[in-house]
C-alpha cells in the first residue's frame, strides 16, 4: 500500500455508485425473465423417474403403460442415452489418481443414490409427464449402501463401485517443514475431530433449461440457468457431436447460483438429447424435491486436526486429516476433488505457521454428489483452524485477539507463501484485526459477557481470521484438461447516438456484474454510466470467456472491460484528431465530452463525432476507416490467485435450557482491494455471511441409515429466514492487487468463509464455563443440549 | 387432457375468463396460461413465499390455491398494484437499497412488505423481520430488505397530528 501502483492508468471507479442497478429496477417491477418465464411454441416438458434406493441394480424397466398416456411424446432410459450422448468422467489431470466412473445422463444398470435420474419422460405438459412418471415400472434389486464418511472406510464396507478396490476416489498429501518435530517440541498441543454436516445450495430458482434444437440447420439454442454459458456450450458440442458455431447458450436472469449451476446434471443433458431427437424445444425445471435430491450437495467433512504451539502462543504446526464424502461420482467437469484440495490448503493460511502435514481422502458414498459451491473449502479450513486457535488461547490464557494478532502474517513478510503453498501478494490481517477490535468495542462486550454470566446468561464472542481465494489465474482448469476459459473478452461498440454497448463474457446472477462492468466502462471511457448498456450471458452476443465463478467476475471481468474502454477511448481520440485535423494527444474524453486537453474547452460531442463517422465518412480523408467497435481480451497474470483477507466476529447468546442460539451481532472487516461499488460489495458480504450462518446453525442434508434423503422439502431442510438473522456491520481495508490493472479482487466468498466459524467459536466461548464444547455442525439445539449434558447420549 | 372448467375473476383490476383443470394451481394459471410471470414458484408447498399475492385482500401462497377456487375473486399479483403509493414506494425503495440480488424472491417479498405496511405504518426492524419470515431469500441476507421496508415506512408514515 505504501508503494506506488505499477498501473498508472488506474483511477477511482466512482461512476454510478449512487444509482440503483438497472436489473434491480426491472425485478422490482415484476419484469424478471427467468428460463421458466419464457414462452416457446411447441414446447415439450421433461419429468424424470428417480431411484427410490440409495444403491440398486436396475433389473427391468417397463414404459408401456406410461407411453400409452395421451400427451406422452417420448420416454428415454439410460440404455437409450448411451446411444444419444457421449459419457463423461469427472476427473482432471491436475488431480492425479482421481477416479470416477463413466456417467450417462440417466443411470445405466445401477442407481447409486436416492434421487438419481433413471428414466425420462417427455410430454405435452409437465403434469402429463409427471402422470407418466408414476406409470413407469422399474424393477430394482437393492444393494448395500454406503452412507456415512466413517462407513465409507470401515473394514468390509460395501463398495460404491464394484470395479474399484475401495471407496477412495482421491487422496493427496501436503507437507511443509517438519510437522512431527514441531509437535515433539511443542509446549501445547490442541486437538479435535470436527464433524461438519452436508449442506445444499437451495437457490430459489431451481435448475432450469429449455433446449431448442432446429434440425433444419442442426443448431441448438439452450436457454439455461447457468453461470457458465461458454462451458456449457462446449459440453453440449462435445457430448452431442454438434458444431461449436451451431450451439448457442443463453442465460437470461439466473435466480441464484452460488456455484451450484455450473456443473453437469443428467436431467439437463437429457433435455438436450430429447430436443435433438424430437426437433422441438424441451423444458426441464426441477421442482423443489428434485432440487434437494439432485442438485449438488456440499461440505460433508470429518476432520481430525491438531495444532502445536509454544507457551507464548506461537502456532508452529498443524497436522490435518480431512475426509470428505462426495457421493457416488466426482462431478463433471470440475471434479469433486477441488473442495477438499482447497480446504486442506486453507488450513492455518492466515498465520505464519511454518510446518504442516495435511492429508485428504475423498470418499465415495451412496448419497447425492457433492461439488464446488460458494467459498469452496473455505468454511472447512477456517472453521477447523479457528476452532483450534480458540481452544489453544483458552488453554494458554491468551485473549482470542492477542493470539491471532501474534500469529498472522505481517506486512514485512509479503510476498509470502503459506505452509500449504498459497502465494500471498499482500494482505492486511493486522489492520483488519485492529479495526474489528474497535468496531465491536471488544472490551465492553467482554465486560457485558462477564456480568451476564453472573446471572446465568451465557453469551459468547467468536472471532476468525480468513483468507479468500479470488481471481483464479491463467492455469485454472485448463491445465487439468478442462475446456473452461481463464481469459475473458469484451467488445465495446459506440452507437450512432454516441452511447456505448458493452458486451462481456462474465455473467450476472444478481451480484451486480452488469452494473459494475458499466461503472468500469464509464470510468475508463470518461462518460456517464447512464449511456452504457451491458450485455452478458449469451454465447452468440458476447466474446468467449470464463464467465462467473470463484469470485473472478469483478476482478478479471472488470480488468477486461477496463482495457477495452481505454482502447475505445484512445480510438475515439484518434477519430477526433482526424475529424478536427489535430493530434490525438491534443484531446481528452471526460465527462462525456471530447475536449481540448490544454484548455478543457469542448472540441466535439460524441454524437457529432458519430454522425460524421457513421454517416459522413465521405468527409474524412481517403482510406481512413474509423473503428467504431473495439474488442479486448484479458488474461490474469502473476500469482495463481489474488487472495483477499478479513476477519469476522459474532456475539450471541445460548439458551442453556433449550439449546437455542440467538445471534445478537455480526461484524466483518474485509479487504478486497479496489472497491468498485461499495453497496454491492457490502451486499455480497452480507449474503455470504448468511449462507455461512445457515450452514453452521440450521442446514443439514440428512439421510436415513438406508440412504433415504430425509430433508427433501423446505419444511425439513431449515435455511435462514429474516427473523433469525442479525444485522451485519461491515468495514473495509483496501489493499489493491498489482496483478491486474484494475486492482480489484473478488468478494463473493468472504462472507461465507468465516461466518460459520465465528458462530462455532462464540457458542464454545459462551459454554466454556460449563465445560461444554461443540464439534459437530450444524449447531442444532439437540447437539447443544447433548454437549451440555441436559440431554443424555 | 384434463377436463376444463370456466372461471372468471378480477386480475390486477381487469375481468378475466379462463378455462382451468381441477389440478391447476393459481400460480401455474398465472404463469403458464395467462403469462404473468412475476409470481415465481420456488417450492410448491407454501414454504418459500415467492408466489405470494393478494386474493380478496388477503395475502396467500398461489402455489397452494387451485385456480378453480378463484371464481369471482379479486386477485392482485406482483405485476399489479397500479397507483398503489405504498407499492410504488417499495419498488423504488427496493431498487435504491439493492434489496434484491437475483430477483426471484422479489415479487413475493414486495407483496409481503406492502401487506405489512398496510397493517402497521411504523413497524420496528424486529417486526419487519418477523413478518417477512415467510419469504425466503438466498441472496441478500435480508438486511437490505429490512432497510428498504423500514425506510419506506418512515418516508410514507403520516405524522399523527397532520391527519
Amino acid at each position: 500500500m505504501t508503494q506506488p501502483s505499477k498501473h498508472p492508468e488506474r483511477i477511482a471507479v466512482i461512476a454510478g455508485q449512487d444509482r440503483p442497478r438497472r436489473n434491480a429496477i426491472r425485478h422490482a417491477q415484476g419484469r424478471g425473465r427467468f428460463v421458466d418465464d419464457i414462452a416457446f411454441a411447441n414446447l415439450a416438458h421433461l419429468a424424470v423417474v428417480r431411484s427410490p434406493h440409495a444403491h440398486a441394480e436396475i433389473r427391468h424397466i417397463d414404459v408401456s403403460r406410461a407411453l400409452a398416456i395421451p400427451g406422452v411424446v417420448a420416454i428415454y432410459t439410460g440404455e437409450d442415452m448411451t446411444k444419444l450422448c457421449k459419457p463423461w468422467v469427472g476427473a482432471l489431470d491436475h488431480f492425479p489418481g482421481l477416479r470416477s466412473p463413466e456417467q450417462y445422463p440417466l443411470a445405466v444398470d445401477r442407481a447409486c443414490w436416492n434421487g438419481e435420474p433413471v428414466v425420462a419422460v417427455v410430454a405435452e405438459s409437465r403434469a402429463i409427464a409427471e402422470d407418466a412418471v408414476d406409470q413407469v415400472e422399474v424393477a430394482y434389486d437393492a444393494l448395500p449402501a454406503v452412507i456415512g464418511i466413517r462407513a465409507s472406510r470401515a473394514p468390509g464396507t460395501p463398495l460404491v463401485h464394484p470395479q474399484y478396490d475401495s471407496n477412495l476416489a482421491f487422496e493427496m498429501t501436503l507437507t511443509a517443514g517438519d510437522a512431527e518435530a514441531a509437535f515433539e517440541a511443542a509446549d501445547l498441543v490442541v486437538e479435535d475431530v470436527l464433524d461438519l454436516g452436508r449442506q445444499t445450495g437451495l437457490t430459489l430458482e431451481p435448475r432450469s433449461i429449455v433446449a431448442d434444437y432446429d434440425p433444419s440447420l442442426q443448431t441448438l439454442t439452450a436457454h439455461h440457468s447457468t453461470q457458465t454459458p461458454y462451458q456449457m456450450q462446449d459440453l453440449f458440442v462435445r457430448h452431442f457431436d454438434l458444431s461449436e458455431e451451431n450451439v448457442r447458450v443463453i442465460s437470461p436472469d439466473v435466480g441464484g447460483s452460488f456455484g451450484m449451476k455450473l456443473h453437469v446434471y443428467g436431467e439437463e443433458m437429457v433435455a438436450v438429447a430429447a430436443s435433438i431427437q424430437l426437433g422441438r424445444p424441451v423444458k426441464f425445471v426441477a421442482d423443489r424435491m428434485e432440487s434437494f435430491l439432485s442438485d449438488i450437495h456440499l461440505r460433508e467433512h470429518l476432520v481430525h486436526a491438531k495444532m502445536a504451539l509454544s507457551k507464548d502462543g506461537d502456532i508452529t504446526a498443524m497436522i490435518v486429516e480431512d475426509e470428505t464424502g462426495i457421493g457416488p461420482f466426482s462431478v463433471y467437469p470440475r471434479t469433486s476433488a477441488m473442495e477438499g484440495n482447497q480446504a486442506l490448503r486453507l488450513m492455518g493460511a492466515p498465520y505464519k505457521m511454518p510446518n504442516y502435514d495435511g492429508h485428504l481422502s475423498v470418499l465415495f458414498q451412496n448419497k447425492a454428489p457433492t461439488c464446488q459451491y460458494r467459498a469452496v473449502g473455505h468454511p472447512i479450513g477456517v472453521t477447523v483452524t479457528e476452532h483450534l486457535v480458540d481452544k489453544a488461547a483458552r488453554q494458554l490464557g491468551l485473549d482470542p485477539f492477542d493470539i491471532r494478532q501474534r500469529n498472522v502474517v505481517t506486512q514485512d513478510m509479503y510476498p509470502h507463501t503459506t505452509a500449504t503453498g498459497y502465494i500471498l501478494e499482500r494482505l492486511s490481517h493486522e489492520e483488519c484485526l485492529t479495526r474489528l477490535h474497535d468496531m465491536m468495542d471488544y472490551p465492553s462486550l467482554r465486560a457485558e459477557q462477564a456480568a451476564l454470566r453472573e446471572k446465568g446468561i451465557y453469551r459468547g464472542i467468536g472471532i476468525a481470521a480468513f483468507i479468500e481465494i479470488t481471481n483464479p489465474g491463467p492455469a485454472f482448469y485448463g491445465i487439468g484438461g478442462a475446456r473452461i476459459s481463464s481469459q475473458d473478452g469484451c467488445v465495446i461498440k459506440i452507437e450512432p447516438s454516441g452511447k456505448f454497448r458493452v458486451s462481456v463474457s462474465v455473467t450476472e446472477q444478481g451480484q451486480g456484474t452488469e452494473t459494475v462492468m458499466a461503472q468500469v466502462a464509464a470510468t475508463y471511457l470518461g462518460v456517464d454510466v447512464g449511456i452504457i448498456d451491458v450485455t452478458t450471458g449469451d454465447t452468440e452476443r458476447t466474446p468467449y470467456g470464463g464467465a462467473t465463478w470463484a469470485s473472478r467476475g469483478a476482478g478479471i471481468g472488470g480488468a477486461t472491460v477496463m482495457k477495452c474502454a481505454l482502447a475505445m477511448k484512445a480510438n475515439l481520440l484518434e477519430i477526433t484528431a482526424v475529424v478536427l485535423q489535430g493530434k490525438p494527444e491534443d484531446y481528452d474524453l471526460t465527462n462525456g465530452e471530447i475536449v481540448f486537453k490544454e484548455t478543457g474547452q469542448s472540441a466535439i460531442t460524441l454524437d457529432e463525432l458519430c454522425r460524421i463517422a457513421y454517416f459522413r465518412p465521405d468527409t474524412l480523408p481517403p482510406d481512413y476507416h474509423p473503428q467504431l467497435s473495439i474488442s479486448r481480451h484479458f488474461v490474469p497474470q502473476g500469482t495463481p490467485f489474488d487472495f483477499t483477507n478479513g476477519v469476522q466476529a459474532s456475539y450471541l447468546e445460548v439458551d442453556t435450557q433449550t439449546g437455542i442460539v440467538t445471534l445478537l451481532d455480526h461484524w466483518v472487516v474485509e479487504d478486497c482491494g479496489v472497491i468498485l461499488n461499495k453497496q454491492l460489495v457490502d451486499e455480497q458480504i452480507r449474503g455470504g455471511v448468511v449462507h455461512g450462518l445457515g450452514g453452521i446453525l440450521f442446514e443439514e442434508c440428512l439421510y436415513s441409515d438406508s440412504g433415504q434423503m430425509l430433508t427433501s422439502t423446505m419444511a425439513d431442510y431449515l435455511a435462514p429466514l429474516a427473523a433469525e438473522m442479525p444485522d451485519i456491520q461491515i468495514d473495509h481495508v483496501c489493499t489493491p492487487t498489482e496483478m491486474t490493472p484494475l486492482g480489484a479482487k473478488g468478494v463473493g466468498e468472504a462472507g461465507t468463509a468465516a461466518a460459520g466459524s465465528v458462530v462455532l467459536n462464540a457458542v464454545n466461548d459462551a459454554l466454556s464455563p460449563l465445560d461444554a464444547t461443540l464439534t459437530q455442525t450444524p449447531l442444532t439445539p439437540e447437539r447443544i443440549l447433548r454437549a451440555l449434558g441436559v440431554v443424555a447420549d | 387432457m384434463d377436463p376444463q372448467y370456466p372461471i372468471s375473476f378480477t386480475l390486477n383490476g381487469r375481468e378475466v375468463r379462463q378455462e382451468v383443470s381441477t389440478r391447476t394451481t393459481l400460480a401455474d394459471l398465472l404463469r403458464h396460461q395467462i403469462g404473468l410471470t412475476a409470481t415465481h414458484v420456488g417450492c410448491e408447498q407454501g414454504s418459500c413465499g415467492a408466489c405470494s399475492l393478494m386474493v380478496d385482500g388477503r395475502m396467500i401462497r398461489s402455489c397452494l390455491v387451485f385456480a378453480i377456487q378463484l371464481d369471482g375473486a379479486v386477485v392482485e399479483t406482483a405485476e399489479g398494484f397500479a397507483e398503489d403509493p405504498v407499492m410504488d414506494a417499495l419498488r423504488k425503495g427496493f431498487a435504491d437499497r439493492n434489496a434484491l440480488q437475483c430477483g426471484f424472491c422479489t415479487g413475493g417479498m414486495l407483496v409481503a412488505a406492502r401487506d405489512l405496511l398496510n397493517r402497521e405504518t411504523a413497524p420496528s426492524r424486529e417486526v419487519i423481520r418477523e413478518f417477512i419470515s415467510g419469504n425466503f431469500c438466498r441472496c441478500t441476507g435480508y438486511e437490505a430488505i429490512v432497510d428498504a421496508i423500514s425506510q419506506v415506512a418512515q418516508a410514507t408514515a403520516q405524522p399523527q397530528d397532520a391527519v
